[in-house]
């Protein structure tokens, strides 16, 4: 579904991240996880197309995302939704217009089916009746799911979650991941989570990368029992274990 | 969504049998892109018992979704049954979640009537003329307390609010007194001129000018300047929830942020005010020179024969009470915001405009005193 290949990212030229070479198949749900400072949102922001890489590509269902041209990349772009950090839902519209928005721009649906998908986006987040709503008359974990149904508003293949449990309560987390297992089961969606939360990592995590600050690249890569129980690297094992860094 | 590499278009095949609809669906369906619309595919067809095939769908998603459960609908008008057994278990529990109409009431307060509004705006206006006047209250406290204790008040903060409101207002508010006065001067003349009054252009904007004018387009640039910047910047740290990290280590906002920001502008406002007056008047020099051949020094003994000390000293005192009225306003709009981009741009907009009609209130209430003091 992704491919990395020697992918580079940074910032001005300056690469924070190098030699970056992974794999994340469809269906499946795949962490990004790392120290803080480790590059995490840098990765991500390159894999949704707001950067472009340093060096290597990133290809998105087979087409390299990097190399295409505007009109490609808009397409490509309907391939997959985002859950921000803080959900970035806009204020100044209900949640079903978050909803909506997106689908005016890249559907001929009338204006009934628009609203119609919404309602179905909202209930599937367990956000029933609450359409009418803006952003700022919900709580922090209605938000995150507001801003998951409209990152599923267009039904894309990839959704890229960044940190979703940032902010959350322990069972309003727990409660997001089933969302997101739920979402994987029914739907198919591949989920793409970078995340440093041990917890919904070892839950719902099929594969995961460890990125690491100093290494500035991939240092493990695989399930996340299998790493804890097997991966030689003391890095690798004071993070999943969440120990002191060994000397 | 199931996922299939077959690219084969969407379709809904319709075909009666023995009374019953025998819906057929197959083919790639995808929410962007084209697809079969129920309401088009029934067209014509009388009502029965619908059977929907999805044996030989290949990938299905929110469209699918729809159309099924348009055609649900439609059965339940008709009265007939809908068969969807065959359809991906997925997609019949997602078309009962879209059946579910649950609404949430929206929160009490929104969309009322047009009277119910104006009685809201009423009790608006009188809760916040409360709020204003008990923050002035708070204001005139915490000054107390201050005065006290001088150690407490964050010197350098006004003197880089000072620095900010006053010596890098100066190019506008020169600029605008300056166009004031050329506009004034010129209007006198005009009126002027008919009766062979030319000189009095001096006495007109001198006057106009140290009384009001000076005063009123110094506060109104500050307010729309300065009165905005404090609203933004109290309204952004009440977002950032910086307010509140102030009040639980017991650091009242009001001496933190208000005071200072109010002792700036209460020092710099009559000092901007002077500049103006002098720039305006100067303005005015210029047109009586180069429209009516008034040289300089003739336009000036004529103005002192009309301009005093009380002239001056009432643009003086306008200028500090409106430079009060400036900071009051952004100050309390900025701590009144609420915690989000919208409320931060209400606030802005509020405290420029809540500071300009004070300032205006304020003028007719000092001409009315002076008046009676005979100033």
């Amino acid at each position: 579904m992704i491919i990395a290949t020697d992918l580079s990212c940074g910032y001005n030229g300056k690469a924070i991240i190098e030699k970056l070479n992974f794999e994340v198949k469809s269906g499946e749900i795949f962490f990004i996880i790392g120290g803080s400072g480790c590059g995490k949102s840098t990765l991500l922001r390159h894999l949704i197309g707001l950067h472009s890489p340093i060096t290597g590509d990133i290809k998105i269902c087979g087409e390299s995302f990097a190399t295409a041209d505007a009109n490609r990349r808009r397409d490509l772009l309907k391939n997959f939704g985002v859950l921000y950090q803080g959900s970035a839902l806009w204020s100044s519209l209900t949640l079903k217009e978050n909803i909506t928005l997106p689908l005016e721009e890249y559907t001929d649906l009338s204006r009934r089916d628009r609203d119609q998908l919404a309602r179905l986006k909202l209930a599937q987040v367990g956000l029933t009746g609450y359409h009418d709503y803006y952003p700022s008359e919900i709580s922090g974990g209605m938000k995150k799911r507001a801003g998951l149904a409209r990152a599923l508003a267009l039904d894309p293949g990839i959704v890229f979650f960044d940190e979703p449990s940032a902010g959350l309560d322990p069972i309003t987390s727990r409660e997001l991941d089933e969302l997101i297992l739920q979402i994987r089961d029914t739907l198919g969606t591949t989920c793409v989570i970078v995340s440093h939360e041990l917890a919904s990592i070892f839950d719902i995590g099929d594969r995961l990368i460890l990125l690491d600050k100093e290494a500035r690249t991939i240092i493990a890569e695989g399930p996340p029992q299998e790493l804890i129980a097997s991966n030689p690297d003391r890095r690798v094992q004071a993070f999943l274990k969440r120990r002191d860094r060994p000397a | 969504m199931s996922r299939s590499l077959d690219a084969s278009p969407p379709t809904a095949d319709l075909r009666v049998e023995a009374g019953d609809i025998h819906v057929d669906l197959t083919g790639r369906w995808r929410i962007t892109a084209p697809t079969p619309k129920w309401h088009k595919a029934i067209k014509g067809q009388p009502a029965g018992r619908v059977i929907i095939h999805a044996e030989n769908l290949a990938a299905w998603d929110s469209s699918l979704v729809l159309f099924v459960s348009e055609a649900a609908n439609w059965c339940r008008v008709e009265g007939v049954y809908c068969d969807q057994k065959t359809l991906p278990s997925a997609v019949r529990d997602l078309v009962t979640q879209l059946e579910d109409k649950t609404q949430h009431p929206v929160p009490a307060g929104r969309t009322p009537d047009f009277l119910t509004l104006v009685g809201i705006a009423t009790s608006d206006c009188w809760d916040k003329a409360k709020q204003y006047s008990n923050f002035v209250g708070e204001c005139v406290l915490s000054s107390i307390y201050l005065t006290r204790h001088p150690l407490k008040f964050r010197w350098r903060d006004s003197l880089a609010e000072m620095q900010r409101c006053g010596a890098m207002a100066l190019p506008i508010t020169g600029l605008i007194a300056l166009l004031v006065g050329v506009i004034l001067a010129y209007s006198g003349a005009i009126i002027l001129r008919p009766f062979g009054g030319d000189i009095w252009v001096a006495d007109l904007v001198g006057v106009t000018m140290t009384r009001e004018m000076g005063a009123m387009m110094t506060a109104i640039v500050v307010a729309g300047r300065t009165g905005a910047s404090f609203a933004a910047e109290i309204g952004n740290m009440r977002a950032n929830e910086e307010i509140d990290a102030l009040e639980t280590l017991g650091i009242r906002p009001v001496n933190f942020l208000v005071i200072p920001r109010i002792v700036a502008l209460g020092v710099m406002m009559p000092l901007l005010t002077l500049y103006a007056n002098a720039l305006g008047i100067f303005g005015g020099m210029t047109i009586a020179w180069g429209l009516l051949d008034i040289p300089p020094s003739a336009y000036w003994v004529e103005m002192l024969t009309i301009v005093d000390t009380s002239d001056l000293m009432t643009g003086i005192i306008k200028g500090t009470i409106f430079g009060a009225i400036i900071g009051l306003s952004g100050c309390l709009r900025g701590l009144q915001a609420e915690r989000s981009a919208s409320g931060v741009g209400q606030a802005t907009t509020s405290a420029v405009v809540t500071a300009i009609l004070l300032i205006i209130v304020f003028d007719a209430l000092f001409a009315v005193i002076f008046n009676i003091l005979g100033w």
